[in-house]
């Protein structure tokens, strides 16, 4: 059956396959820095000793959290233009809805790895004379990131496979690019394999490096 | 030098600590003891700040602890304390855990810190631990490098919170001679312990807590002579049993 299989056509489309992978790793690059940032921001508030706070973020935490990816993106696509009152394109549509997505997850992750740290160290840090901020720079955050890392290295394997859910607002990116080729040229078979390999090198590299870190950090 | 006057603390209804006053005089050491929960490990970390009372005040060479503008930090870099569990930072080495502290608190210089960390850790008989993690020592020896790292701040004071409970028995003898040295060479030590051995060989004073009252305040002899109390007689009678 391999036989009949024209593997040039990936040779031929290979720009255009291109294309659609730089969209894939950029939305997944800026999703990702976005997320942290945003989740960082949102894990501390929700261990902020502000209760009123530590609510809100926990309720859009847990709102976003349950609601299935896909509908995020429809409703951002539709929402931002209507709340900043112009036309916004969909890659940015689909990237804030990326952002405030993957927050939600990453920000659980960090508030885990924060608590993760034995509540005795920071009274040990405090015990020598450090300033909160010294002790949660010094003590806990170092431990607290080498628990977490490899789980946001998962997680973030996650959003890359996720960015092929941006088809429904109409980008191109790599799946929804082999997929147009796939039907214009009746290949789908060559095409389809052709992106499962490329997610399957790319994700087990990743999750080789998030077991490396792991054992490499373990405490 | 340290002075508590009628410390009061209560989570929500519940009273942890009632009334309590004590002193402690430079050199002195004073073991406190009593049963578990009864407030012993509160009082102490209230002497450093590391938990907040509701009533009555504490002074450490006439600083008020409870304060709002007592710069507790500072306050706290004076004092020494050791904890249960050790707290050894893990992702640091012995060595940089007895560094960090000299270094942010007190701005000591890298080498200054080291040399001052190695003459501890020498003194400690780890000088050959000091490149190890916290989890490639025992339990013991990451006592020692943390009472280690308390002495390189050249405290005025040292708290002991169980220093052995948490301790296999074979190494809690280690850890005491470090311990009965510190007193011999006149540190004033507050001493949460059930190691009447050691309460007996180096105390001057030893506490009795009971349901977060201090129940007795007498002198080593006066104590194991003669306790006054009832519930002081009743826990020493446990312990000592075997």
């Amino acid at each position: 059956m391999f036989g009949s299989f024209d593997f040039a056509i990936l040779w031929a489309n290979a720009p255009f396959l291109w294309n659609g992978m730089l969209l894939t790793l950029q939305l997944t690059g800026l999703a990702v820095t976005g997320g942290l940032l945003l989740g960082t921001v949102l894990a501390v508030a929700r261990l902020s000793p502000i209760k009123p706070l530590a609510w809100v973020v926990e309720a859009y935490v847990n709102f976003l959290r349950s609601m299935p990816l896909i509908l995020v993106i429809f409703w951002f696509y539709t929402l931002v233009p209507k709340l900043i009152g112009r036309p916004v394109s969909s890659f940015y549509s689909v990237l804030i809805a990326f952002v405030m997505f993957e927050a939600a997850y990453y920000s659980e992750i960090i508030r885990a790895g924060i608590s993760s740290v034995r509540r005795g160290q920071i009274s040990a840090a405090m015990a020598l004379g450090l300033t909160k901020m010294q002790s949660m720079r010094y003590v806990i955050l170092p431990q607290a990131v080498r628990n977490m890392v490899p789980v946001l290295l998962t997680q973030s394997i996650v959003m890359l496979q996720d960015t092929s859910l941006v088809y429904v607002v109409g980008l191109r990116d790599f799946l929804t690019s082999a997929d147009i080729v796939a039907s214009r040229d009746n290949r789908p078979t060559e095409l389809y394999l052709f992106v499962a390999l490329v997610f399957l090198v790319i994700c087990f590299s990743a999750s080789r490096l998030a077991n490396r870190l792991q054992r490499k950090y373990a405490l | 030098m340290i002075e508590l006057k009628n410390v009061s603390k209560w989570y929500g209804p519940f009273r942890v600590l009632d009334d309590c006053s004590m002193s402690i005089a430079k050199g002195e050491v004073v073991v406190i003891c009593g049963p578990s929960g009864s407030g012993k490990s509160t009082l102490i970390k209230c002497i450093n700040g590391l938990e907040p009372f509701t009533k009555g005040t504490i002074t450490v060479e006439d600083i008020s602890v409870g304060d709002r503008s007592t710069n507790l930090p500072k306050l706290r870099s004076r004092i020494g304390m050791v904890f249960q569990n050790f707290e050894l930072f893990p992702h640091m080495t012995a060595a940089e855990n007895i560094v960090l502290a000299q270094q942010k608190v007190l701005g000591r210089d890298r080498a200054a810190a080291e040399a001052k960390g190695h003459e501890l850790l020498d003194r400690m008989g780890l000088a050959e631990q000091a490149a190890k993690y916290p989890s490639q020592l025992s339990g013991g020896q990451q006592q020692r490098v943390a009472i280690a790292r308390a002495l390189a701040m050249d405290p005025i004071a040292m708290l002991f919170d169980e220093p052995t409970s948490a301790l296999d028995p074979e190494m809690i003898t280690e850890v005491l001679d470090v311990m009965v040295k510190l007193a011999e060479e006149g540190m004033t030590m507050a001493v949460v312990t059930h190691e009447m051995g050691f309460a007996r060989k180096v105390a001057n004073r030893i506490v009795f807590m009971d349901q977060g009252t201090i129940v007795e305040d007498a002198d080593k002899e006066s104590f194991f002579g003669t306790p006054r109390s009832e519930r002081a007689q009743l826990f020493l009678s446990k312990i000592l049993q075997h």
